[in-house]
């Protein structure tokens, strides 16, 4: 099922793309912040900034997605598309990258971004670079891909020199969302890839949305409340919860944590985990390992609590309290508390804008 | 279901002198260990006496992990400060049979496991056996998982001192803590040059230390010192039920004896690389346990097959002794009929021809012999007094040795009598 | 078992594994600033290990074959016989040095002539990503190359009549897909506890046998196809990272005043309201 494009000459690849994803008639927040990238390379190329969107009766979505800033979008409209499947996802990018020549096309490396790029890059056979953090271009043209490595303690900078298209993925959060600009015009482009049924070989027999208990995710917070090994016990969570219910900030764990059973793996940041990054975060008996560095080193302020002054973490800390996490973390809840009179349930980190 | 003539519980110096012995005479054998690799779990004060091991690999010597060949032997008693220390220097303690040698246990354990494996022994190591898999009251195997059991025609106990398995075979009652003695060992990292010049040894000589009186703080029990390649081995055994009625703690007793000036002379400068502690049983051959049962055997430190008489610490010898005697039961028991009970009793007269009961029994009054304090505690202080007065020049005039001695014993309140009859008895366990 | 298992053939499960260096020891050789291999404890990619222990759970269940499969130098051997030692039936290992630099597109093209090699495969489950490179990307490159159905980051499979259904964890909540076999399946790291290797498993891999070494001559891998040289992507260089400068305002004492301080610095900071 693999075509050998990769080794055509190169020239004949233009304009940037962007694999679009919408949940519930928005664009996921992955997708907008893709756009804002795929635009500063667009125009460090000289290109047009595509996105691509395929699904069932997705034309508003389009809309919406010009306003951040691309060209144009192609949509791609048929009911086997309705919801994501990797068959028929991956024969629509195939062949619209086979009919349009893209030169680059970025994907979210969220769970259906991941599976759709892994699939088509093998049928493509071309280079794939997995959760990038920054893109350059190098003075060949190439776009110069750079992801973490070794578990975030390097950077390693991938380039794709004879295969064409050049794609990449990047993890939520990385990027910053560019405004919306609803006066933005752009064109859309209506496309149609042949599909028949049988493309359609996986059928979804269940969904179950996560509950949303503690209120947000940590990949939306402000402040994120992170504990790790040093809590020694599942039920310790709950301090870390009172202290972001203080502070309007969602709870999230380390790998060890995790693994120990005493949070479900959804909460996990760090490299096998999510990237979050919080106006504030606050690590809580977590040593820091380079693994979980690669989660969180992207907050603004780096707040850590540990009883051992030597933990790693401190190395990277804004601020910091070398002490036992349950004197610390009981007291910070009262002196909160004190400080707004008992009603410290809005509490927020100052916005970004008024700093 | 897998499925061998016979297996080995443990791959130590008793098991895998069995599963060589077994796979040799045609057995198809499997050798197995619960630590990652051979010794790692295993305990030891760091000497190993020959003997056996020229009985099961006469060529031994050509590639044995040895450390170093004790040619220094050293008896020390120590008092608060001041040590008494009788020395026996022969190269001739390094050759033939007699030569003894320190080793390291990670070392020694899986040089001996290649040789049964060499010889046809499966070996499995990181398998912990929980359990006999045992049926219509005889053995049929092992089992580590409901549905993990293997099955053997014999099965060799040699776990070690935990004794699980023995235990639930049937063969061995609980130990009862007076029979226990609790052992700690220290590895301190010394260059070798640093080693050899200190101790006066040669490039492939050791030296061995036991150390009475105030070593074990005058509790029942000594301490040993032996020298390796380049570390040194440095450890205590002291009887459990003195440290409970002391209530003392085995590592306030060794972190005390490190820091006699008779031990720092030999260790200062090195660095502590490891430390473990555990259980010695403390038992002569009128406590040995049953050591047979249908399709059963139990061989080394799981059978009670130690030596420690306070100047003596035997146990790896016995322990290849018993595990070819083993070996050798198994096969009489098959020409027999089979590995039932009656046929394998012929174990016992293995071990005896093997010379591990003889042994024993010759040093079954060491454990009693042991129990008499005054070896721990009075003599070593009598001895140092009298060699106090003996090197203190003072300008006082000088007393005969037979007055200091008679005087000493009187100051110790030892009744004359007991003087001699503790020399005689001494004498005789030894 | 189920009624889909009274077929004549008991059904065939391969496993991809990766040998990695075990996460706690990952260490970067600060001159070549690649990954320290050599001499660093080795182990199963754990979330192999967690589609291992799904094959071996299907396993249990069902009649089925569990081959487990892997591309790599001849060291990669002690993982696949701890496959087998926790239960698989086979092992099979892509060895050639031609292979050596494949990034994932040579390495889930060269891993798909093996599975066609292999054949009368019913499921393919692979970790959903390595702890070395975590890229994810070559399961659903298998996928791709042998146009089968995939199900990706799942956490529960099962095979109910003739068909597989897995349990997916996507962002906002978890789905339930059902496929027809065979198909792919890659598995959520974390999401079951590894079996221990067994005794019996154990005598399988001393008694020999078990595990396959084929080259890329043997599989009829296209030379051209595979290598450092045949790869899409190169990695040009390796960067140290160099975080933003922090603040590094360190307090410790006593916890009332400490924690007073922190809340000073950080309402002065404005890092939270007042």
């Amino acid at each position: 099922m693999t075509d050998g494009h990769g080794l055509e000459d190169k020239s004949h690849f233009r304009g940037v793309w962007v694999f679009l994803e919408g949940r519930a008639g928005h664009l996921r927040d992955v997708s907008t912040q893709l756009i804002g990238e795929g635009r500063r390379l667009a125009d460090l190329r000289g290109t047009p900034l595509t996105g691509i969107l395929p699904g069932k009766g997705v034309d508003a979505l389009a809309e919406q997605a010009i306003g951040y800033g691309l060209d144009r979008v192609i949509v791609v409209d048929d009911p086997i598309l309705e919801i994501y499947r990797s068959r028929p996802y991956a024969q629509v990018m195939a062949q619209l990258i086979r009919r349009h020549k893209p030169e680059i096309v970025l994907f979210g490396a969220s769970k259906n971004g991941r599976d759709l790029g892994g699939r088509l890059h093998a049928i493509l056979e071309t280079g794939l670079a997995a959760d990038c953090v920054k893109f350059d271009i190098d003075a060949e043209g190439n776009l110069d891909m750079i992801r973490p490595s070794f578990g975030g303690k390097s950077l390693a900078h991938i380039l794709c020199k004879k295969h064409r298209p050049q794609m990449a993925s990047v993890r939520r959060n990385v990027f910053v969302a560019p405004p919306h600009n609803p006066e933005r015009r752009g064109e859309i482009v209506r496309e149609v890839v042949e599909l028949s049924p049988q493309d359609a070989d996986a059928t979804l027999l269940e969904f179950e949305e996560f509950t949303k208990e503690g209120g947000l995710r940590p990949e939306e917070a402000d402040i994120v409340v992170s504990g790790g090994y040093g809590l020694a016990d599942p039920k310790n969570f709950a301090l870390l919860q009172e202290l972001a219910d203080r502070l309007g900030g969602a709870i999230a764990a380390s790998r060890k944590a995790v693994d120990s059973g005493w949070v479900p793996k959804t909460l996990q940041v760090g490299q096998t985990g999510m990237t979050v990054r919080p106006k504030l975060y606050i690590a809580v008996g977590i040593s820091g390992a380079v693994q979980h560095l690669a989660g969180m080193q992207e907050a603004e302020k780096i707040l850590v609590i540990n009883i051992d002054p030597k933990a790693p973490l401190f190395e990277i800390a804004d601020y910091g309290i070398v002490g036992d996490l349950f004197e610390i973390v009981p007291e910070l809840v009262r002196q909160l508390d004190a400080l707004k009179g008992g009603d410290a349930s809005d509490r927020r980190a100052v916005p970004a804008e008024a700093r | 279901m897998e499925r061998f003539d016979a297996i080995v519980v443990g791959a130590g110096p008793a098991g895998s002198a069995a599963a060589l012995t077994l796979a040799r005479k045609g057995f198809s054998t499997l050798l197995v260990e619960r630590g990652r690799s051979p010794g790692v779990k295993g305990m030891f004060g760091g000497r190993i006496y020959s003997w056996a091991l020229h009985d099961l690999l006469p060529d031994w010597a050509k590639d044995c992990p040895v450390e170093r060949y004790v040619v220094h032997e050293n008896m020390a008693f120590l008092a608060e400060d001041t040590a008494l220390t009788i020395s026996f220097d022969s190269p001739k303690l390094g050759e033939g049979r007699s030569a003894s040698f320190t080793a390291l246990r990670a070392k020694f354990d899986s040089w001996l496991a290649k040789k049964a494996q060499e010889a046809g022994a499966v070996l499995v190591t990181g398998i912990r056996v929980d359990g006999l898999w045992q049926e219509d009251g005889r053995i049929r195997g092992v089992l580590v998982a409901p549905n993990d059991r293997v099955a053997a025609d014999v099965v060799v106990i040699a776990e070690g001192a935990t004794s699980v398995l023995t235990r639930s075979a049937g063969l061995k009652a609980d130990l009862e803590p007076r029979e226990v003695s609790v052992g700690v060992k220290e590895t301190i990292e010394l260059p070798a040059e640093a080693i050899q010049e200190r101790f006066g040894l040669g490039d492939k000589e050791g030296a061995a230390f036991v150390f009475a009186g105030q070593a074990s703080l005058g509790l029942r029990g000594g301490g040993f010192l032996y020298t390796n390649q380049s570390t040194i081995s440095l450890g205590l055994v002291v009887s459990s039920e003195d440290l409970a009625r002391e209530k003392v703690e085995i590592q306030e007793v060794q972190t005390r004896f490190r820091m006699h000036p008779a031990v720092q002379r030999w260790i200062r400068g090195g660095k502590v690389t490891e430390y473990s502690a555990h259980l010695v049983p403390e038992l002569g051959a009128g406590m040995m346990p049953r050591l047979w049962g249908d399709g059963v055997l139990v061989a080394g430190d799981a059978a009670g097959f130690l030596i420690n008489n306070g100047y003596t610490f035997r146990g790896v010898d016995l322990a290849i002794a018993s595990g070819i005697a083993a070996g050798e039961a198994v096969e009489a028991a098959r020409a027999a009929g089979g590995p039932r009970a009656a046929n394998l009793q012929v174990y016992e007269k293995f071990l005896r021809s093997r010379n591990v009961l003889p042994d024993l029994e010759r040093f079954r009054r060491a454990p009693l012999y042991m129990k008499n304090e005054r070896l721990f505690d009075v003599y070593p202080r009598m001895l140092l007094e009298i060699a106090e007065r003996l090197y203190t020049v003072d300008g006082s005039g000088k007393e005969r040795l037979a007055d200091i001695v008679l005087r000493e014993a009187g100051a110790a309140e030892v009744p004359k009598w007991k003087l001699l009859l503790d020399l005689l008895q001494g004498a005789r366990s030894m | 078992m189920s009624p889909a298992d009274s077929n004549a053939r008991p059904l065939r499960i391969l496993v991809c594994i990766k040998q990695v260096p075990k996460a706690q020891e990952l260490q970067v050789d600060p001159v070549t600033q690649t990954l320290k291999r050599v001499g660093v404890p080795s182990e199963i990619n754990p979330p192999d290990a967690n589609a291992l222990e799904i094959a071996l759970t299907l396993k249990d269940r069902h009649a089925a074959e569990v081959v487990v499969l892997s591309m790599g130098p001849t060291s990669f051997d002690e993982s696949l016989e701890r496959a087998v030692a926790m239960g698989a039936d086979r092992a099979v290992l892509l060895t050639d040095r031609i292979l050596g630099g494949s990034d994932t597109v040579p390495t889930a093209y060269a891993l798909s002539e093996t599975i066609q090699k292999i054949g009368g495969y019913d499921l393919i489950l692979t970790g959903e990503e390595t702890t070395d490179a975590s890229t994810g990307h070559v399961g659903p490159g298998i996928a791709g190359h042998l146009d089968l159905p995939q199900i990706t980051y799942v956490s529960e499979v099962r095979i109910v009549d003739g068909t597989v259904r897995a349990r997916r964890t996507a962002e906002d909540g978890t789905e339930w897909w059902q496929t027809a076999m065979p198909s792919l399946c890659t598995v959520n790291f974390g999401c079951n506890k590894p079996r221990s290797p067994t005794l019996t498993g154990k005598i399988r891999v001393k008694r020999g046998g078990v595990i396959a070494h084929w080259s890329c001559a043997d599989v009829g891998i296209d030379p051209k196809k595979v290598g450092l040289l045949n790869s899409p992507t190169i990695v040009a260089k390796v960067d140290t990272i160099r975080l933003p400068p922090r603040a590094g305002h360190i307090f410790s004492g006593e916890p009332k005043e400490t924690v007073r301080a922190l809340l000073e610095a950080l309402i002065r900071d404005r890092v939270i309201a007042p």
